[in-house]
């Protein structure tokens, strides 16, 4: 095999790997923005793949079956928004402490996924899932072609969502008071935003987001559901927003990284490389680790009152 | 504390409890079950005779080592989730301390093997700890991720190294370790139960960090870490030291409470030995209020819904990892609630709207009698 050829393998997986985290990292990324630390996406993405499977495996027989799809990823997104609003509720409203609370959310989700599909599907079923689309005339670019343009429709919607958030960030007047309300709330306060309502439609957003990550992981990458199919990658989307420094674009180079090296870890296996597979698995999670201790002086860069609930009773 | 603030508590954490209830039952109800059959299983199940109720005491054993280690963690300023990752490592390093000595006397390899199992988690949490003070990595996520981490390497492990060579040749290759010599076991307290003297070491360990925190010079820097890392620094604590010691003692109790769980409960390394003790940890070492006279008891409470919802499981087709929807639903309540407790203002409107009620209620019943 040409050292061209695997490269061209390697990333020609990479590109549907990094789906679901660039997702789940871009919602995240409004969140941490507006000051809040979400570490419930992990189980917001549960709920979302958990329904993203659901709402097309039960419409299969039904008239409504063409759209089952659709309706499952909108499923996903209107069930993160409202997982977004519980966990606003306990962060925002209730200023509970943020990095407890996302674990509370997280055992939720994981939990409440399973218990229902153990409930209502019970072994393992496979859906047919989104196919891909070859976009005609630039899927035809050699090399290029094959990777980036020969993919499903989430896909391409997540590329899109990247300048689309960059915008909605820096360029529009909710995406300023996103920013102002997580760097420095009382000056938000002060100048009539609302912060509460801000966080609250931040965490909305990120939440959406995240339960279409979870929707694009059982619907097109496994195209079934488990109960460890999300396996971590909610947190490894909370670790890319500091990797990427709260930046949509340097989020998806963090999301990009870690999806080729997750590629290659499976490449290897392919190309009959021994390595003992435990190992390769856990290659991302100890990326994980290496990059937030590479990247600790990013916080620098990142919203100063992240993690801090904001009480406008209180005195300083 | 006044009486005022009692009641002012106990009515915050009767409403949650209450909140907490029925949202659960409202999950119960929509996968068919019904909630009041299935809350009276899960709570007077356990109970029902001396094997259950010595079982729940098997199951608060490692709930309460791990709880006191995240209380010690917590209470310092740092957030342990990796509990399941360093009961794994614990399990593994006392399995093979354990193994390495065979026809070591019990007085020697007993300790020797809890110790290991102690040392090892306490390694693995100390990562974390590490991590956080020298190089301000969020302990959440790296502890997660060393979850993960430690997951694959216990697979790995119990598939290859520590295999059981009866296993490879006759068994059915599960992947398990060999039986741990007699000479390693703690020993039973009620005979044809699995009861264990894990019980009285978790009490005994209770004790020990109740002085610990509360009565030494190292507890009381811990604890001012924790509440105030700024003022703490000031004071002269440097608070990096103790956030590392704290993150050692909780990955130790972890790994003990690992080591416990193989020499009480399994004689030898299995899969899927800590059946998500350390998630379970956090919630248990939360209710508990982060004080080990608080985690006792609530090491036995969550004793009684582990065994009981796998008796719902069994009876009322309930699946298990309803306990994870159960455990985030307190953990969510019990965050909300402690804003409302520690919130001068919520009180003070709590008691203004208490004392009408109460006035109107008192006039009302005058009204009544006249």
């Amino acid at each position: 095999m040409s050292a061209e050829l695997m490269i061209y393998n390697v990333l020609c997986l990479a590109v549907p790997f990094s789906v679901a985290l660039l997702l789940a990292a871009l919602g995240e990324n409004f969140n941490q923005r507006a000051g809040v630390f979400n570490l419930g996406c992990d189980g917001i993405m549960c709920m979302g793949a958990f329904l993203g499977f659901m709402v097309p495996f039960t419409l299969k027989a039904s008239p409504w079956a063409a759209y089952g799809n659709l309706l499952g990823i909108g499923a996903a997104l209107a069930v993160g928004a409202a997982m977004g609003v519980v966990f606003a509720l306990v962060t925002v409203t209730f200023r509970a402490s943020q990095g407890i609370a996302g674990i509370g959310l997280q055992m939720l989700g994981w939990g409440l996924a399973g218990t229902l599909f153990r409930h209502f599907v019970g072994g393992v079923t496979g859906v047919e899932g989104m196919a891909a689309i070859a976009i005609p005339g630039l899927s035809k670019i050699p090399f290029l072609g094959g990777v980036l343009f020969n993919h499903n429709a989430l896909t391409y919607t997540a590329l899109l969502l990247v300048p689309a958030c960059w915008f909605l960030l820096y360029k529009t007047p909710w995406g300023l008071k996103v920013r102002a309300v997580g760097t420095h709330p009382r000056a938000a306060d002060t100048m009539g935003i609302h912060v509460d309502r801000i966080r609250y439609q931040a965490l909305m957003l990120g939440g959406a987001m995240a339960g279409l990550a979870g929707a694009y992981l059982s619907l097109c990458q496994a195209k079934m559901f488990s109960d460890d199919l999300v396996a971590g990658r909610g947190f490894i989307a909370v670790a890319l927003v500091y990797f990427g420094r709260w930046s949509p674009l340097g989020i998806l180079g963090g999301a990009l990284l870690f999806s080729i090296a997750q590629s290659f870890q499976l490449s290897m296996q392919v190309w009959g490389i021994k390595f003992p597979y435990e190992f390769a698995v856990m290659l991302p999670y100890v990326l994980v680790i290496v990059v937030l201790a590479l990247a600790r002086k990013a916080r620098q860069l990142g919203p100063t009152d992240l993690g801090k609930p904001y009480n406008r009773e209180m005195r300083f | 504390m006044n009486r005022n603030k009692i009641l002012y508590s106990g009515a915050i954490i009767l409403a949650v409890t209450l909140i907490a209830a029925l949202l659960v039952a409202l999950v119960l109800y929509s996968i068919g079950a019904s909630p009041l059959a299935t809350y009276k299983t899960i709570l007077t199940g356990p109970l029902s005779d001396l094997f259950g109720v010595t079982e729940v005491l098997v199951r608060s054993v490692p709930l309460m080592l791990v709880a006191l280690g995240i209380a010690i963690s917590f209470r310092s300023g740092i957030l342990n989730i990796g509990a399941e990752g360093q009961i794994q490592m614990g399990v593994i390093a006392s399995t093979a301390m354990a193994l390495a000595m065979p026809h070591a006397p019990k007085a020697i390899l007993l300790p020797a093997a809890l110790m290991a199992g102690a040392l090892a988690g306490a390694l693995w949490g100390g990562i974390a700890g590490w991590l956080k003070a020298k190089l301000q990595v969020n302990e959440i996520l790296s502890t997660v991720m060393l979850n993960y981490i430690a997951a694959q390497v216990y697979t790995f492990m119990l598939r290859g190294p520590m295999l059981d060579p009866n296993e490879l040749e006759t068994g059915s290759g599960t992947p398990q370790s060999m039986r741990l010599p007699e000479m390693a076991f703690l020993d039973t307290l009620v005979p044809g139960t699995r009861i264990h003297m894990g019980l009285i070491l978790a009490l005994v360990a209770a004790l020990l960090v109740w002085m610990l925190l509360w009565k030494t010079t190292l507890g009381y820097r811990m604890r001012t870490a924790g509440a105030g890392a700024k003022a703490a620094r000031y004071a002269g604590i440097p608070v990096e030291r103790y956030l590392i010691v704290a993150m050692l003692m909780a990955g130790g109790f972890a790994g003990l409470a690992g080591a416990v769980e193989v020499s009480g409960v399994h004689h030898r390394a299995i899969e899927g030995i800590s059946s998500g003790y350390g998630f379970a940890g956090i919630v248990v070492a939360l209710f508990g209020a982060l004080h080990p006279g608080g985690i006792v008891p609530s090491a036995v409470f969550f004793g009684i819904l582990l065994i009981g919802a796998d008796m719902t499981q069994r009876s009322a087709s309930v699946p298990a990892n309803m306990v994870l929807v159960l455990q985030g639903v307190i953990i969510l309540s019990i965050v909300s609630a402690q804003s409302f407790l520690r919130n001068p203002y919520a009180q003070e409107r709590f008691f203004r709207w208490f004392a009408r009620f109460s006035a109107s209620a008192r006039k009302a019943g005058k009204g009544a009698q006249s």
